[in-house]
Parts: structure tokens; C-alpha cells; sequence
């Protein structure tokens, strides 16, 4: 049928610790080979010179909004969005409405993507009945239809016996447990993180120490059960830690952290903009450099973006009264080139390995190897480009960046899904 | 002209969002042009034209009493045109965004806005999409920069300099606005600010909010040689959870008679209002010798007259 042949690139796949340049045929929308001096007569050529070939970049936490707030997102551009940035593999979470936490929902979901979306779209299932902490999902039934883990992002589980219990159902289809980790009460009234700028701007402070209760928490109950446990846009340095010590005890834990946690802190909300409002909210320093020193020493397995699109109308209010998340798509790759390899605090293959193996790992995907046979994804990237990213020009829905305006040195190029170039920059 | 909040890069340039951002010698200017507006005794605040011609609109979408009548008289005695609006009979009750409100008003070309917001930070949220000055009456737990210069003005007026005062802020800082501007005011002269009220009530984080500050839990403490002493209101209105009752709270943090004597002999005793007598300090302090209460409130209007003149030029 068709062949795409991505020549002259600089190949990393962390998967198998290729680094070098190679030729990538892709046929049928699998990978067929990798090597020097490729040929096929009927494959559409793409020239990669001075550019990175890796495998298709997935990001395993993103809102789609759909069903239910399809005016922020959609499944197609939320999808689009996702294809701009370079990401080839998207995992929706549950917090949509209908929550999906039952097989129709999922297999809307599924059905849906496999219509409109241009990457692969996995969706993850919630942890209770409408992510309202007390009865637990139809697990068993979303695992048929799809779903690829379980959490209740947003809303987490308060009860750490519902909890168990979820770990428990999750162990037996071995699924993983993603927790976003705060303690409601501990972070009640609060707007952003609890420290020296939140006292001056007067705004409701969110200690660090409701993620960390949670963490220490779950681990525990992690231990117990036996799951595999992952700690969704880990922020703060005493999870960090904790997360290290499980590691070394040998359970079967797993973490993520977002471009926006290492890349700015508290700081920046002087201004009162509300687009540096998310949760977990933006930390100090000191946590900054704890995430940073996990990315570098391995413990941190995977970056996501934590993608949540919200209206323009719902983020143009008093900063209290804006819902909580960014956009991140489009600006990952550009933050983590800046962030963790021109600094020099990474090589290139960790770089890839945090978007690639690193996510199929957490959820065991078929993915994010340039096997032969493996599915033919593939993110194009480079170091060097400048570019300027103008949140107006975005492929979301949505527009509540703060990294609009910001200058890039490299971002992603051309992304490829099956075979398919499903985006390039012009 | 006064400056906004100095890291925006604010559409309307003009303004008063905070104290934090003003330097020494604005503050320095507008307590010395107070002065010249304050009567002399006896008489009432002297009708100038300055300001005639120009359209003011108080913007008020927390109660007030105080504040909004002291702006609405510096307004007048300086000759402008005001008009005053309380959330309750605005759109905003109708579910009307802030923005829009404020586009709405804008569209009918007043020359300020003074506006009081019970969201911190929502003056200064207008200020980036707005390009009209907008004066802060008061957000949320932020800041009330006018109430911390009709402060200084009246700690002035007693013949103290703000250099190496003590001060001691009673009650509860984490939700006062008038705490927070009063610091930075404070700390820009050189003061020695204690901050005091209960644990929940005083993060420990406050300390570091300016040079000079540091905390107490314990009263007598904080009274030790004090200069001045602020008293706060408990904002119950404000907290999220159960607050202190209010007998375990004026037990050890109201402000009582025999509490002056470790002050200093001279020292003042300040309030913000609205004052809860029982709450937080005693009716015989409030009604003392060394209450000066009622000369903030008299001050308010001569700090606010000389803020709109520099803002409006």
C-alpha cells in the first residue's frame, strides 16, 4: 500500500539506544526497517537532514473536554493541537461530562477518535462512579472498551479505602492507578501555592503538603495492593523523594512531571494572570530544582502536559474565580529542549525516553520504539529553529497559555502517524 | 504621576493598584500634599476646582462605608463629578462579567474608576485590559494602599517619624488588606513591624513578605515599647473554616486598657473600622486618649484628595 522513507535524520530510539543517522521506511503504517542507505521507489521521501527522527511522542495526560464542555476542546482539535506539538499518541482523561466512567463512554470516546482525531487518542478511565470518590466504576467493562488506566484526575479519591479497593480492581486487570494527589481539605480556599508570594498577593494558599499526604498515602496503599501506581504532574520535592524511596523498595511506581513545573514558579503570578493558574499550582524554587533533579536522575519516568483547555470566558475573571489549568500541547517539546537539554542537564535520548518508552512503559503500550513492526509513529524534531509560539494561532480550542509570545530554539517538525504526515511546520 | 503595579506592563499607565509598587518618594509627596489639604481646626475641607470637569466613578462591589464616603468627598471637595455604584444594584447581580462592567462604564468615558473588589488581585486584572486609571479602594485580602497612607499620615501628624518606629499589628493578618499595605509602607520608611494574632491567623510566611518584619503569637510581646498598635478586625467573613471563639480570642488577642502600660507612654492606638468593640479591642480603648481613630478617618479624606489630584493631572 504505502510507504513513507524518512532519510538522512538523526535517529534516537531510546527502545533499542540507536543515536545516530539512519534512514526510517515505514510501510502500511508500521515500521519496516531502520538502517543507512535505505531504497523504495514507491515511498513518499521525506528529508529529515539535520533533523531528529524519533519515535512517535505520546502524551499520557491531556483534557479533551468531549463530551460534554466542547466548547474549550474537542476530540478533533484537541487532536490537532496534539499533532502541532509533535505528539503522536494522546491519553484523554475521564473528567468530561458524562464522566467517563462506563464502557459507552469509553467506546464514544474510542469511536470518536478513530473518526476525527489525527494521533491516537487512549482514554483513561475514572476510578468511581462519577469521580465522586465513594462507589467504583464499571472498571472491568472500560478495560474492554479501552481504557488504558484509571484515575479520577481533578477530583481524586478523599477515601483511602475507596482507594484500596480501586488499586486492588486495577492489579487485576493490570491497569495502572493514576492519582492526581491533594488532599481536598488541606487545599481548600486555596488558589495557588502556599508560600511568601501567596501571602503577599493575598491569594488562598495550597501547601505543598497536600500533594505530599497523598503521595505518602498511596504508596502505602500501593504497597499493600500490589498495583502499579503513577503519580500524575508530580510538583513538589518531598513527593519526589517519597516517589525515590518507594522506587528503591522495589514497588511498582512510576511519576510524571509537566513542562510548566520545571519551567516557571510561583513568581510569575505578580500579574495576577490567570493562565498561571493550574493545578498542582506552580511551586517555589525549591521544588523546581527537586523536579529538575528528578528528571536528571532517572526518577522521573515521564513529561506530560497536563493539556486543560478552558474558554476564554471562563479564564477573563478575578484570578479566584478562573478554573484551575493550561494548555500544553503545543509548547512541550519547546519547553523541555529549553528547560533540561540547552542547559545541558539531559542528552537527547533521556530527552526522547520521557516522551516515548517512558509513557508506554506506565500504560504498556505498543509504542514509542522504532522496532520493526512497532506502529509507524514517528515525531520530527530539531534543536535549532527559532520560532515564537502566538497562542492565537493555536489548534486548540482554547487560548489560556502563558507561554504565548515566549521564543523557541527547536520544537517539533513534522509529526507522523502510521505512516501519515499528519502535520509539518510550513 | 503614579505608577501601577511596576512588573505589568499596564495599558493604563496611571493609577493606584498598590503600595508595594510605589517608591519612597511618591509616598513621601502624596503625605505631604495631604497635609495641605487637611483643615485647620474647626473648619471643614476647603471646595477647590482642581479636579472640575472630571467624571469619577466609585465602583464598589464589597460594603463599605468609610471608604467609599471619603473618596466621594476628597471626589467633591476637589470639584469632580462622581458617581457611585454599589454591586447590589449593578448588572454584575445579573451575571454580568467584571470585564464587561468595567467595559460598559468605560464606554461612557469616566476619567478614574475607584473601585473596591472583594477578589484580590482584580484591579490589577482590570488595569492589563482596561485604559482608564483605576484607583484601589481595597482587594480582597491584597491591598488598601489609601488606607495605609492615611495611616502614615496620621502616625505623622502625633509628631513621630516612621524611621525606627515600633508598630505592632494585632489580629488577623492573613486576611487583612490593610495589614499588608500598611507593611510595605512601613518597611519602605525604615519601621520595626511586629505582626501578631493567632497561628492561623499569621503564616509563618508573613515575615518574609518585607525588611523589618518579624512575628509574634503572644501580645504582650508584640506591645512590648510599641510606638503604635494596630488593631485588626477578624474577618470571619473571609476564613474557611471555624474561626477561634470569640471569648478565647479577646482573651488573647484583644486589646484591653492595662495593655497600654507596656507600650510606650506615647504610644497610639490605630484601627482600620469597622471597629467590633468586645472583639478584638475593649470600648474603653477605643474611646481612650490614645485611640486616633477618628483622626484616620479625617485623614482619609485629605490622603484620597491628594491621591486623585495626582493621578488626575
Amino acid at each position: 500500500m504505502s510507504a513513507l522513507l524518512i532519510k538522512g535524520g538523526r535517529v534516537i530510539d531510546p527502545a533499542s539506544g540507536g543515536d545516530g543517522i539512519a534512514d526510517v521506511l515505514i510501510r502500511d503504517g508500521r515500521i519496516e526497517s531502520v538502517g543507512t542507505g535505505l531504497q523504495d521507489d514507491d515511498a513518499v521521501v521525506l528529508d529529515a537532514t539535520g533533523m531528529i527522527v524519533a519515535p512517535g511522542f505520546i502524551d499520557m495526560h491531556v483534557h479533551l473536554r468531549e463530551p460534554g464542555f466542547e466548547h474549550a476542546e474537542t476530540i478533533r482539535s484537541g487532536a490537532e493541537a496534539a499533532a502541532a506539538g509533535g505528539f503522536t499518541t494522546i491519553c484523554c482523561m475521564p473528567n468530561t461530562s458524562p464522566v467517563n466512567d462506563c464502557a459507552t463512554v469509553t467506546s464514544y470516546i474510542v469511536q470518536r477518535a478513530r473518526e476525527v482525531a489525527k494521533v491516537n487518542v487512549f482514554p483513561i478511565g475514572a476510578i468511581t462512579k462519577g469521580s465522586l470518590g465513594e462507589e467504583l466504576a464499571a472498571v472491568g467493562s472500560m478495560h474492554k472498551a479501552g481504557i488504558v488506566a484509571i484515575s479520577d484526575d481533578g477530583r481524586p479519591v478523599m477515601n483511602a479505602r475507596v482507594m484500596r479497593r480501586a488499586m486492588e480492581a486495577a492489579r487485576a486487570l493490570d491497569l495502572p492507578v493514576i492519582d492526581h494527589c491533594e488532599d481536598l481539605n488541606l487545599s481548600a480556599g486555596g488558589d495557588m501555592h502556599e508560600g511568601v508570594q501567596s501571602v503577599r498577593l493575598g491569594l488562598g494558599g495550597i501547601p505543598s503538603a497536600s500533594e505530599d499526604v497523598i503521595v505518602a498515602r498511596d504508596l502505602l496503599l500501593a504497597e499493600l495492593t500490589g498495583a502499579r501506581y503513577h503519580v500524575a504532574h508530580l510538583s513538589t520535592s518531598r513527593s519526589m523523594a517519597m516517589v525515590a524511596f518507594a522506587k528503591s523498595k522495589g514497588l511498582a511506581v512510576s511519576c510524571e512531571v509537566t513542562p510548566h513545573h520545571f519551567a516557571i514558579t510561583d513568581d510569575e503570578l505578580v500579574t495576577y494572570d490567570s493562565n498561571y493558574k493550574m493545578k498542582p499550582p506552580l511551586r517555589c524554587q525549591h521544588d523546581v530544582d527537586a523536579v529538575i533533579e528528578g528528571i536528571v536522575s532517572g526518577m522521573v519516568d515521564v513529561i506530560a502536559t497536563d493539556h486543560a483547555p478552558h474558554a476564554g470566558s471562563d479564564k477573563m475573571q478575578e484570578f479566584e474565580r478562573c478554573p484551575f489549568g493550561i494548555t500544553g500541547l503545543e509548547t512541550a517539546i519547546g519547553l523541555s529542549l529549553a528547560e533540561l537539554v540547552h542547559k545541558g542537564r539531559i542528552g537527547l535520548t533521556r530527552f526522547v525516553e520521557l516522551f516515548t518508552t517512558g509513557p508506554a512503559n506506565v500504560l504498556k503500550l505498543d509504542r514509542g520504539t522504532l522496532a520493526p513492526g512497532a506502529p509507524g509513529d514517528v515525531t520530527i524534531f530539531d534543536l535549532d529553529s527559532k520560532w515564537t509560539y502566538d497562542v492565537q494561532q493555536s489548534l486548540s480550542k482554547s487560548r489560556n497559555s502563558p507561554f504565548s509570545g515566549r521564543q523557541f530554539r527547536g520544537g517539533p517538525l513534522a509529526t507522523i502517524v502510521a505512516g501519515e504526515i499528519v502535520w509539518r511546520r510550513l | 504621576m503614579l505608577r501601577g503595579l511596576l512588573t505589568t506592563p499596564s495599558k493604563s499607565a496611571c493609577g493606584l493598584l498598590d503600595i508595594e509598587s510605589l517608591d519612597r518618594a511618591e509616598i513621601e509627596a502624596i503625605l505631604e500634599r495631604a497635609r495641605y489639604f487637611q483643615p485647620a481646626p474647626g473648619e471643614t475641607y476647603r471646595r477647590l476646582e482642581t479636579l472640575r470637569g472630571k467624571m469619577i466613578v466609585n465602583l464598589f462591589f464589597e460594603a463599605s462605608t468609610r471608604t467609599r464616603v471619603s473618596f466621594e468627598i476628597a471626589e467633591r471637595r476637589l470639584g469632580a463629578d462622581t458617581v457611585s455604584i454599589a454591586a447590589q444594584t449593578s448588572s454584575v447581580s445579573k451575571g454580568e462579567s467584571l470585564v464587561d462592567t468595567l467595559n460598559t462604564l468605560v464606554a461612557m468615558r469616566p476619567d478614574a474608576i475607584v473601585m473596591r473588589h472583594s477578589a484580590s488581585g482584580a484591579p490589577h486584572f482590570l488595569a492589563r485590559h482596561l485604559q482608564i486609571p483605576i484607583i484601589n479602594a481595597g482587594d480582597g485580602t491584597h491591598e488598601h494602599p489609601t488606607q495605609a497612607l492615611l495611616d502614615a499620615r496620621t502616625i505623622l501628624d502625633r509628631g513621630k517619624s516612621l524611621e525606627g518606629l515600633r508598630v505592632a499589628i494585632i489580629g488577623d493578618i492573613a486576611h487583612s488588606r490593610v495589614a499588608r499595605s500598611n507593611v510595605h509602607l512601613l518597611s519602605r520608611f525604615g519601621a520595626d513591624i511586629v505582626l501578631c494574632g493567632p497561628p492561623s491567623l499569621v503564616p509563618r510566611e508573613l515575615e518574609n513578605l518585607a525588611p523589618g518584619v518579624r512575628l509574634a503569637y503572644d501580645m504582650k510581646e508584640a506591645l512590648r515599647n510599641a510606638d503604635v498598635i494596630m488593631m485588626l478586625r477578624v474577618q470571619l467573613e473571609r476564613q474557611h473554616e471555624a474561626p477561634m471563639s470569640a471569648g478565647e480570642y479577646f482573651r488573647f488577642y484583644g486589646l484591653r486598657l492595662e495593655h497600654l502600660a507596656l507600650a510606650k507612654s506615647d504610644v497610639i492606638v490605630m484601627h482600620p473600622g469597622p471597629i467590633n468593640r468586645g472583639r478584638e479591642l475593649s470600648s474603653d480603648v477605643a474611646d481612650s486618649q490614645r485611640s486616633v481613630i477618628l483622626n484616620q478617618v479625617e485623614n482619609g479624606v485629605a490622603v484620597r484628595m491628594a491621591v486623585l489630584e495626582r493621578i488626575l493631572p
